[in-house]
């Protein structure tokens, strides 16, 4: 599996952990609600198809990535930059 | 028997080898089959579960017969083809799964009882009694089971891995491959050419058919050398290309020839990681037996493994073969014998249509019904239009057609389409991405057909690439279309093999499909067909066909079975390569590691870093004499330890405090410079990340200490946060572990120490508790930390890693010289327990602030990182399980780590459950065992008297429960 | 029709005409008490014990492909009870007892073999920690012995002592550890649903759930509409899909988790061995191959096949652990769709719609959950109540922070397990 790093190039999976759903981007409020914390935190749409999770070019630039994906075929679709999103954005 | 003439063998180099203890010869070029043959040696191995006597079936890596075992002691390897083991000088191969010997095989037995062991018996069977199946039934199984054996003992072969990038793969250098590989080349791609053969030219090495005005494999020679002097060219035989993977990688393993694998030094087999922007997938296609009864006889073979021999190996398998197939290629076969002067029974073609310009008997509509002999073929009944016959003959070469090799297309779950022409499945475009099928495998069966077609897809797939190629010229070749009339098996009693290895008969299946298991993959479960090491190459189509058949379906309704990596199997050893011993992971080092050494202390695995256990003085025979000289020297003098191994994180930009607020519970951005503070860091679930202590070295410059264990974690954690989440913050981070050696000298006497290495001395004012800033130390710009993880007087000096050794080597003669010394991991653990400082033991993960008693580090005036899921109510319930300490009271005196705790006279049962015991230690100090433990409501039971169980070492010991810093509760030491 | 060993002879003598199918095919009804979703192990058993234990016997097994072709069909196939954390404990140890009893319950031989899984620890501090989880298995009734290195190289010395990066401190022996084989579970709990009446309906694949005020109704399927008063969703690998069709998002992320076997070999492995330093397990089947795995490849999947990294890292454990399967050939490798949950535990519950239950989240230990699984959410199916050795496998743990079963310890959020 290989990915492109908008920074570096592409590169062998290796070089990436993986932390999942992009989701992780919108981070709600401190006070937002429990569901709403719960739903940030756990609920997934988990989808059989395009997903866009979320890749740290570990042993590279250090770079955190969106990476849109298909999780059936695993076809990489587009990379991004997490910081280029910014919170809410995503 | 070798034929007088012909073949790609160096009839001059003879090569002695030996088989099951008997000396035999060879030739240069030969495999251990063909030479096996060359001596008349029909009987190869055992069948797996009746122990059939067998032959070799194949010419190539699909061979489920002849499997043998090469080498002694650690140099054993199992179950190696010999129709792909290369002839060297010594080799010495035995038979395998046979016992006394592969003649006269016991457990040849199994097949008298055939009738008890069909397809699923063990299913319905050995039930009873219950304890008769581990006792007595499994170990039956599983000796009668397996095939060749493992050495036991430790690999000693060099196995090596590799990676490669490429414009142009192309997997097979068959016509179709060489032409694909040579259009690729001359239009300026880098290409890489595998084949699992030794040789290139793949089935024009078997045949004697022409290309061009030159013979097939001449031809192939030739472009070969020509591909061979380019420089974007690399060509990789004797590789298999193994799977195919996501984004154009593929696997593939590499065997050393014998010459090579001989050399000191060299790696027997290498593991590839290729990755190509394009793929020609010019695999071939492989030749499918006719089940008939007993057609598992040596001596019955498949035809184009027999033309491979004659024509190749210039081997006849027999004296007196007959042919037997469903389609024109069988009749190539009889050509080529009668060409090789080899005495030919008869042709039977199935089809009652077929003709023959051969001068040979010919039975057309005619069919094979039985094999006869025991250890060899004897003689072949034969169904013609006419009635029964029955011909002698010592070899038949069978064809019920051929199957594109398309298991690298089905990789990525891709599954093949039937083609009803061909009576077989091809590759559906489009599997692999990137990745274009051509020639035999392709479904292409004539030789112009297959270098046209190969030079025409690897025009297609430049043009993907923005090359172009140049018109590619074809050279003239047979082009004879490939016509047959599926038969799968041939009616009649007994048995017809399908898996030969698996012993799966076509009964097998008839029964599985009465038995309900009708879905393919149910079937191939059920009675293991397909399962062998050859994965259903020879066998699955037409298993497929009998379990179409008998639940009356067509073939591409049945379906098929998944074809998975490897193509062919992988010695573990390859794809591992490089982890054996201290290879599996790196090695980290301190710059005091030598030092350490040279005084003897045990060296211990710290994550990926070494550490000093302990530092044993002379008269010391126990570690725990070493440790408590250890703590008392802290607690008394000084000592000195290397902390470099906790990860450091640079911290710069005027972002710094306001993200260090957001990843601490606590504060940071009213830290004062030169002053550290003690920070707690959650995961967004609420739980305990990581500790350790954060220092102001500027406005704008802070330095965190992360635990050895979590460093990697918390610098992902802090690009995360920052990108991801606060990409606003004008902050960076580096990991500066390795740029900075850091030894904590602890001890009342630890600033006199320093003052001795420092240019300018400190005081407790000029640097109190908790300061940090930078000092010289001679001449050496460093940094120091007033910071205490022992709770003494302590600090922590850090210098660039260059000057770590001689510091480290200056600090502890220093320290020797007033009472102290360096100290280990066992002194700094017990120096902790004393004081209840936390370590992974204790924040496993599992722990919220709360249960560690720093709940009150969770700012209330600020969001940060978990605070929102550490508010859950789960997560606050005072029913926790709290941080305490223990101590024994009763008779019994030790605690361990890992017993758990009960009220005192509550049963030791689940349901009864308190708690458990983290870390252990003895203290000196105190002159007691103590314990950190987890107890439920634990802060409100100091005092009270409870029950620590270890069932597992046998221990039962009541101890008190009381506050976890033992020792200077009021922190006094560490500000003196 | 009974299975024994006198039948296989009977059989034999008689040309093996006699054997009927394991279980019929049977047309879908328009109407069923209970409609499971899903014909893997789980559902299976589900199906099964609602149908033992519980005496209702109008259920349809929806499958959508063939019975048990989801994880059932590609695990490593071990069987353990050696858990510490209350709620998996007393599950995985009630599931242990079913097992024992399997055979001689379901009239199926699934080769469970108690052959001893011995856990490696390779430090001071994994020994404490496998120390509180033996202890945690021993307070729980079931067993579990503490090994030093020597106990060690008694049971496994072909283990690399000397050599290996990370050395042997020691192992926790859980001998009523072991493996089955797992298309046979399956394929005996079929049997034993089919044989008390159980409609097993394969190739037919739910499309939608009927829900009328909160009510579940039935489900559309691609084989029609069949009614329902009950339905049970245990579809691993696919859960979020089918919990989709109610309206829930789960608690889940798919993942892949690559296996491997080996070409047959002599017996050499007797155990269950894992690695507590690398990601490997490894045993041998009775047909003699070598079967082992490690972790995910970590990212989402769906496409039950994963790559080389994993496939390598795991095969480097394997030769730094015990360097003599180095000559082993891997035959065949695979992957499996995970249910990963946050905290790496199950989920067996009650959904927010009335008569539509939950049985997900098994992550990657399934396999020896199935008797315990089908058990307890038969139980719960049955009766509306939480079956005890199951009532902490809640739904709602994660939003309220009560009862999270991190046994790992990386935290209750996604991806860490």
């Amino acid at each position: 599996m290989r990915i492109t790093c908008p920074i570096c190039g592409e590169r062998d999976r290796r070089e990436f952990y993986y932390q999942g759903d992009a989701i992780a981007l919108r981070r709600p409020d401190a006070d937002d609600t429990p569901e709403e914390w719960d739903a940030y935190l756990h609920l997934r749409d988990n989808p059989a198809g395009v997903t866009r999770d979320l890749w740290y070019h570990e042993t590279g630039c250090g770079a955190w990535l969106v990476v849109t994906r298909n999780t059936v075929t695993h076809e990489v679709l587009g990379t991004a930059l997490a910081s280029d999103h910014g919170t809410g954005a995503a | 028997m070798r034929l007088g003439k012909g073949g790609q063998i160096d009839r001059g180099q003879r090569i002695s080898f030996r088989f099951d203890g008997h000396r035999y010869e060879g030739c240069v070029g030969d495999t251990l089959a063909s030479a096996l043959l060359a001596n008349d040696i029909r009987l190869m191995g055992r069948s797996f579960k009746y122990h059939r006597p067998r032959g070799v079936l194949t010419a190539g890596s699909e061979e489920p017969n002849a499997l043998v075992t090469l080498g002694q002691g650690a140099a054993q390897e199992p179950n190696l083809r010999a129709t792909t083991l290369e002839l060297h000088d010594g080799l010495e191969a035995r038979s395998q799964n046979a016992w006394p010997s592969l003649d006269l095989d016991l457990l040849a037995v199994n097949d008298l009882a055939a009738p008890f062991l069909s397809a699923g018996f063990y299913y319905k069977t050995f039930m009873w009694p219950r304890a008769f199946w581990e006792k007595l039934y499994e170990p039956l199984i599983r000796r009668a089971a397996g095939l060749g054996a493992l050495s036991g003992q430790a690999n000693t072969d060099r196995y090596a891995r590799a990676f490669a990038h490429c414009d142009l793969l192309v997997i097979g250098a068959g016509p179709a491959g060489l032409m694909a590989a040579l259009t690729a080349a001359h239009a300026g791609a880098d290409v890489i050419l595998c084949d699992e053969d030794t040789r290139t030219g793949g089935r024009l090495n078997a045949e004697t058919l022409s290309v061009g005005d030159q013979p097939g494999a001449d031809w192939a020679a030739a472009v070969t050398a020509d591909l061979a002097a380019m420089p974007n060219v690399r060509i990789m035989t004797r590789t298999t290309v193994t799977g195919a993977y996501d984004q154009g990688t593929y696997g593939a393993l590499e065997r050393a020839s014998p010459a090579e694998a001989a050399r000191p030094g060299a790696a027997k087999e290498t593991f590839w990681n290729i990755v190509a922007r394009r793929a020609v997938l010019a695999a071939g296609a492989l030749e499918r037996p006719i089940a008939f009864r007993n057609n598992d006889r040596p001596g019955v073979m498949m035809a184009g493994a027999v033309r491979a021999y004659i024509n190749r190996w210039a081997v006849s398998p027999g004296q007196a073969v007959t042919v037997f197939g469903n389609n024109d290629n069988a009749h190539r076969t009889a050509a080529d014998l009668l060409a090789a002067g080899v005495h030919v029974t008869a042709l039977i073609d199935s089809r009652p249509e077929a003709t023959t310009t051969l001068d040979i008997p010919f039975y057309k509509g005619a069919q094979v019904i039985e094999a006869h002999g025991r250890k060899r073929l004897e003689a072949v009944s034969i169904a013609t239009t006419s009635g029964i016959d029955k011909l002698r003959t010592d070899c038949l070469a069978m064809s019920g057609g051929w199957n594109p090799t398309v298991h690298l297309t089905c990789h990525m779950n891709g599954r093949p389409t039937w083609n009803d022409t061909l009576a077989s499945f091809t590759p559906t475009p489009g599997a692999i991405p990137g990745l274009v099928a051509a020639g035999a495998c392709n479904g292409t069966m004539s030789t112009h057909g297959c270098l046209a077609e190969g030079a025409r897809v690897a025009a297609q797939t430049l043009a993907d690439l923005g090359l172009t190629a140049a018109e590619a010229t074809i050279p003239a070749a047979e082009d004879t279309p490939y016509r047959i009339t599926p038969l799968w098996t041939v009616p009649g009693k007994g048995r017809a093999w399908l898996d030969f290895q698996n012993d799966v008969t076509v009964k097998d299946v008839k029964q599985a499909a009465l038995e309900n298991f009708r879905s393919v993959e149910h079937m191939k479960r059920y009675t293991t067909q397909g399962m062998a090491t050859d994965q259903g190459k020879n066998s699955n189509v037409a298993a497929l066909a009998v379990l179409a058949d008998a639940t009356g379906r067509g073939i591409p309704e049945t379906g098929t079975t998944t074809f998975r990596p490897p193509y062919a199997p992988v010695t573990i050893a390859a794809m591992g390569a490089g982890g054996q011993g201290a290879g599996f992971a790196p090695q980290r080092f301190t710059t005091s590691h030598r030092a350490s050494l040279a005084a003897g202390a045990p060296m211990i695995e710290a994550g990926l870093w070494y550490r000093p256990s302990y530092f044993p003085k002379a008269g010391e025979t126990t570690w725990r004499q070493a440790c408590d000289r250890e703590v008392m020297m802290v607690r008394n003098a000084v000592g000195i330890c290397d902390v470099s191994t906790l990860g450091k994180i640079d911290i710069k930009g005027p972002g710094a405090g306001a993200l260090l607020d957001f990843v601490y519970t606590n504060m940071f951005s009213t830290l004062p410079v030169g002053r550290v503070r003690y920070g707690l860091m959650l995961r967004e679930d609420g739980h305990v990340m990581d500790d350790g202590t954060t220092a102001r070295l500027g406005p704008d410059h802070y330095v965190m200490t992360t635990t050895t264990a979590a460093a990697g974690q918390v610098m992902r954690h802090l690009d995360f946060v920052h990108q991801a989440l606060r990409p606003d913050l004008d902050v960076s981070f580096c990991s500066v572990t390795e740029h900075w050696a850091q030894f904590a000298v602890a001890g009342p006497q630890s600033r006199d120490l320093l003052n001795k290495l420092l240019d300018t001395p400190i005081d407790n004012e000029s640097f109190p508790f908790m300061a940090c800033g930078d000092v010289a130390v001679q001449g050496v710009a460093g940094r120091l930390f007033r910071i205490s993880f022992s709770g003494e007087h302590a600090y922590e000096i850090a210098v660039p890693a260059r000057y770590g050794e001689s510091l480290f080597k200056l600090l502890v003669g220093l320290a020797e010289t007033m009472g102290g010394g360096a100290y280990g991991l066992e002194a700094l653990n017990v120096l902790r327990i004393e004081k209840g400082f936390i370590t992974h033991a204790e924040i496993h993960g599992r722990t919220t602030a709360f249960d560690i008693g720093l709940e009150k580090m969770m700012s209330p005036k600020k969001d940060f990182i978990g605070k929102a899921a550490a508010a859950r109510p789960g997560l606050v319930d005072p029913d926790r399980e709290q941080l305490v300490g223990l101590k024994p009271v009763g008779a019994v005196k030790q605690l361990t780590a890992g017993a758990h705790l009960f009220d005192r006279d509550a049963p030791a049962t689940r349901e009864n459950d308190q708690g458990y015991v983290t870390s252990v230690g003895f203290s000196p100090t105190l002159e007691s065992v103590l314990g950190l433990a987890f107890l439920k409501q634990g802060r409100s039971r100091q005092g009270e008297v409870i029950r620590m169980v270890d069932h597992l070492r046998q221990i039962e010991t009541l101890c008190e429960v009381c506050n976890p810093v033992f020792l200077d509760p009021e922190g006094g030491r560490a500000r003196g | 029709m009974r299975f024994s060993g006198l039948r296989v002879l009977t059989e034999g003598l008689t040309g093996n005409r006699g054997w009927g199918p394991h279980w019929r095919d049977p047309a879908p009804k328009s109407d069923y008490d209970i409609i499971i979703i899903g014909g893997g192990g789980h559902g299976l058993s589900t199906a099964y014990y609602l149908a033992r234990e519980h005496g209702l016997t109008n259920i349809a097994v929806l499958e959508k492909g063939y019975i048990g072709s989801g994880n059932i069909g590609r695990n490593t196939t071990i069987v353990r009870a050696n858990y510490f954390l209350p709620g998996n404990s007393e599950f995985y140890s009630h599931s242990l007892k079913l097992w024992e009893g399997l055979e001689a319950d379901l009239n199926y031989n699934v080769m469970h073999s108690q052959r001893g899984l011995i856990n490696l620890f390779h430090s001071d501090g994994q020994r404490d920690a496998f120390a509180r989880r033996g202890n945690a298995m021993i307070n729980q009734g079931d067993d579990a012995v503490l090994l030093d290195r020597d106990g060690v190289r008694k049971h496994l010395p072909y283990l690399d002592f000397d050599n290996t990066r990370f050395p042997i401190y020691g192992g926790l022996l859980h001998p009523r550890g072991g493996t089955a084989r797992h298309d046979a579970v399956a394929w005996g709990y079929a049997r034993g649903a089919d044989q008390r009446g159980v409609d097993l309906i394969q190739n037919c694949e739910v499309t939608g759930i009927d829900i009328e005020n909160g009510v579940v109704k039935g489900v559309q399927t691609t084989r029609g509409a069949i009614r329902a008063k009950k339905v049970g969703i245990v579809v691993a690998g696919r859960s979020g899909q089918v919990a989709a069709m109610a309206g829930m998002r789960l608690p889940i992320e798919s993942h892949v988790l690559q296996a491997f076997v080996t070409e047959g070999l002599k017996p050499v492995i007797d155990h269950v061995i894992s690695f507590g330093m690398g990601h490997f397990y490894i045993s041998q089947s009775d047909k003699g191959g070598l079967v082992f795995g490690g972790d995910l490849d970590f990212y989402a999947s769906y496409a039950s096949r994963g790559n080389l990294p994993m496939v390598e890292h795991v095969m480097e454990a394997g030769m730094t652990l015990m360097p003599m399967i180095g000559k082993a050939k891997v035959l065949r490798s695979w992957g499996g769709i995970m249910d990963m949950t946050p905290d790496g535990s199950p989920i067996i519950d009650k959904t927010p719609v009335d008569g539509l239950y939950l049985n997900c989240g098994w992550c990657y230990g399934g396999f020896k959950a199935v008797p315990g699984s089908g058990f307890s959410f038969a139980h719960l199916i049955a009766t509306d109540t939480h079956h005890a050795p199951a009532a902490r496998f809640r739904l709602d743990r994660f939003r309220t922070g009560r009862g999270l079963m991190d046994e790992e310890g990386t935290g209750s959020q996604h991806n860490l397990h």
